[in-house]
């Protein structure tokens, strides 16, 4: 059940947006986090909101899981919401009830301001719903490929996720065994004040780093055996292919900004 | 006798910070084509020699040839091509997030253009019978499933030495029989020789030959007949005896005669089926 929560957030469906190149979306999804702030009134709201349902409607992932990658932050737009409507002082008063002042501006900045949240958070669980986390590995590794010459390491940074990635289911069921076994040594995880809990931890921990240090001791000697020695004069298995949907899509974007630059007020 | 493939010449290793010698003068050739075992208890320096042999670690004395080249910090990268190596923990040397990625990671080490790799990813996965498995991820697969992953991962490089180093030691019995059937067949195709270092002497008895190590030291070396020959003494160097030949000697004991040691279940079921008919 753990392992859903971290990885299990890709959803499989054979759609445009899932067959997009990986460096395509994350550019989109670059530009789009910029391009959001445009918007300033009705008008390019709207044009946003349209283009984020589009994009949702292309993707076929079912409401549900775009649901719950929202809901986590949906007391954070709540919040910013309430934040606005109490808080901004501008336009004509809409409303009063003792100390408490609601204006007309404070409730249109309030909508705005949560619907710019909204549909960032659409787009970006978009990206991690229809990418393997595989697939975001290697496109930022090529996208990331000129900062080589300021002597970034890129392709330790990518071996680095993608081994990270391998390996959590791997820990997943291991802290599993141990909690098990620990379970059976008379330790509470799921009962008791909270303070003993927290202490239960530690027995959890403690095996799973000694564990950890000899499982990453024994794959640099395995992936040394197997001749690896860095970057250099590597080939790559992966391939990524930028394909004519991935351009338009660009294009798409491109016309969504022009749009936008026309309409805000 | 056939060529030597491998040839270790008075090697000595100490572990740093370590008193004593891990090996110490140890001299011995595989020959081309020979499936050797190398036994012997914990700390007797047989998983010392594996990581010397692909310089995971470097004698302090003597001379180690593989492939008719010396090994030295140079040449270590074309050793390594050639002598492959499978570890004991399937999940500590599986890279890849998928089987095929997994393959796939030392041919891109070794700098093996894309579409060859293609080529050879998928021809590796069907010798070792899992290229139904290409997507699938590591802790979806058996034990078993990630050794033969490893092994195909090996014989993509085209290597003419297999070493397996505990391969089988952490797998049950059936992928035991999966992975050590897998790499019999892989011998025979493609004349690898084969270098398995194990405790298991059930294993051990299927080789071609035993080198027995003890506390650094080449201790015994022979064939599996003349090893297990060797009873109460293999005992005393914290090895056991396959039960096979635990069997047979205790019919010699009760008097009951059999001409040889069998070394396999089957050869001694076969003996003893047609033992009353042969008296």
């Amino acid at each position: 059940m753990m392992e859903k929560m971290i990885i299990g957030r890709y959803v499989p469906a054979e759609s445009l947006v899932h067959r997009m190149d990986p460096r395509s979306k994350l550019i989109i999804i670059f530009l789009f986090v910029c391009v959001i702030f445009l918007a300033n009134n009705f008008f390019t709201y709207a044009l946003i909101g349209i283009y984020t349902f589009l994009m949702l409607g292309l993707s076929r992932i079912p409401f549900r899981f775009l649901y719950a990658g929202l809901k986590p932050v949906l007391w954070l737009v709540l919040f910013t919401l309430l934040l606005q409507v109490f808080f901004t002082k501008e336009g004509s008063l809409l409303y009063e009830f003792g100390p408490i002042k609601i204006y007309e501006e404070g409730v249109r900045q309030g909508i705005f301001i949560s619907m710019r949240f909204f549909f960032l958070i659409l787009m970006t669980s978009l990206l991690t719903l229809t990418t393997t986390p595989i697939e975001i590995t290697d496109g930022l590794e090529t996208l990331l490929n000129p900062l080589k010459k300021v002597r970034f390491p890129v392709h330790e940074m990518a071996l680095m996720m993608s081994i990270s990635l391998r390996f959590i289911p791997t820990l997943m069921q291991e802290t599993d065994k141990i909690m098990k076994a620990q379970i059976a040594r008379g330790v509470e995880f799921s009962s008791g004040p909270v303070k003993e809990r927290i202490k239960a931890v530690i027995p959890l921990l403690i095996p799973l780093f000694v564990s950890s240090f000899k499982r990453a001791e024994e794959l640099a000697i395995a992936m040394e055996a197997r001749g690896y020695r860095g970057g250099e004069g590597r080939t790559k298995y992966r391939l990524l292919s930028w394909k004519l949907a991935d351009t338009l899509q660009l294009l798409i974007l491109a016309i969504l900004t022009i749009l936008l630059i026309l309409l805000r007020s | 006798m056939r060529d030597s493939i491998v040839s270790l010449k008075n090697v000595s290793f100490q572990y740093e910070n370590q008193p004593s010698y891990a090996l110490q003068d140890v001299s011995f050739d595989i020959h081309e084509g020979e499936w050797l075992a190398i036994v012997g208890h914990n700390g007797s320096g047989k998983s010392t020699t594996a990581k010397l042999l692909n310089g995971l670690q470097f004698p302090q004395n003597g001379e180690i040839i593989v492939c008719g080249i010396k090994l030295t910090e140079e040449s270590i990268w074309e050793i390594r091509k050639k002598l492959g190596m499978v570890f004991q923990n399937p999940d500590n040397q599986f890279v890849g997030t998928t089987v095929q990625d997994d393959v796939a990671f030392g041919l891109e080490n070794h700098g093996i253009p894309r579409d060859d790799m293609i080529l050879r990813v998928e021809d590796s996965l069907k010798k070792v019978k899992m290229d139904h498995f290409l997507n699938q991820e590591p802790h979806h697969l058996s034990g078993g499933q990630k050794q033969r992953v490893a092994i195909a991962g090996v014989l993509a490089l085209r290597p003419s030495i297999i070493i397996l180093d505990e391969a089988t030691s952490m797998l049950d019995p059936k992928g035991r029989g999966e992975v050590l059937e897998t790499v019999r067949t892989l011998k025979e195709e493609k004349s690898l020789t084969v270098i398995s270092i194990t405790h298991d002497l059930e294993e051990a008895a299927k080789a071609d030959r035993i080198i027995v190590m003890n506390q650094g030291k080449v201790y015994r070396e022979g064939s599996p007949e003349e090893i297990f020959s060797m009873d109460d003494e293999l005992i005393h160097l914290g090895l056991d005896i396959p039960f096979s030949i635990k069997m047979s000697n205790a019919f010699r004991e009760k008097g009951i005669d059999l001409s040889k040691h069998y070394l396999s279940e089957e050869e001694l079921v076969n003996e003893l089926w047609t033992f009353r008919s042969k008296v």
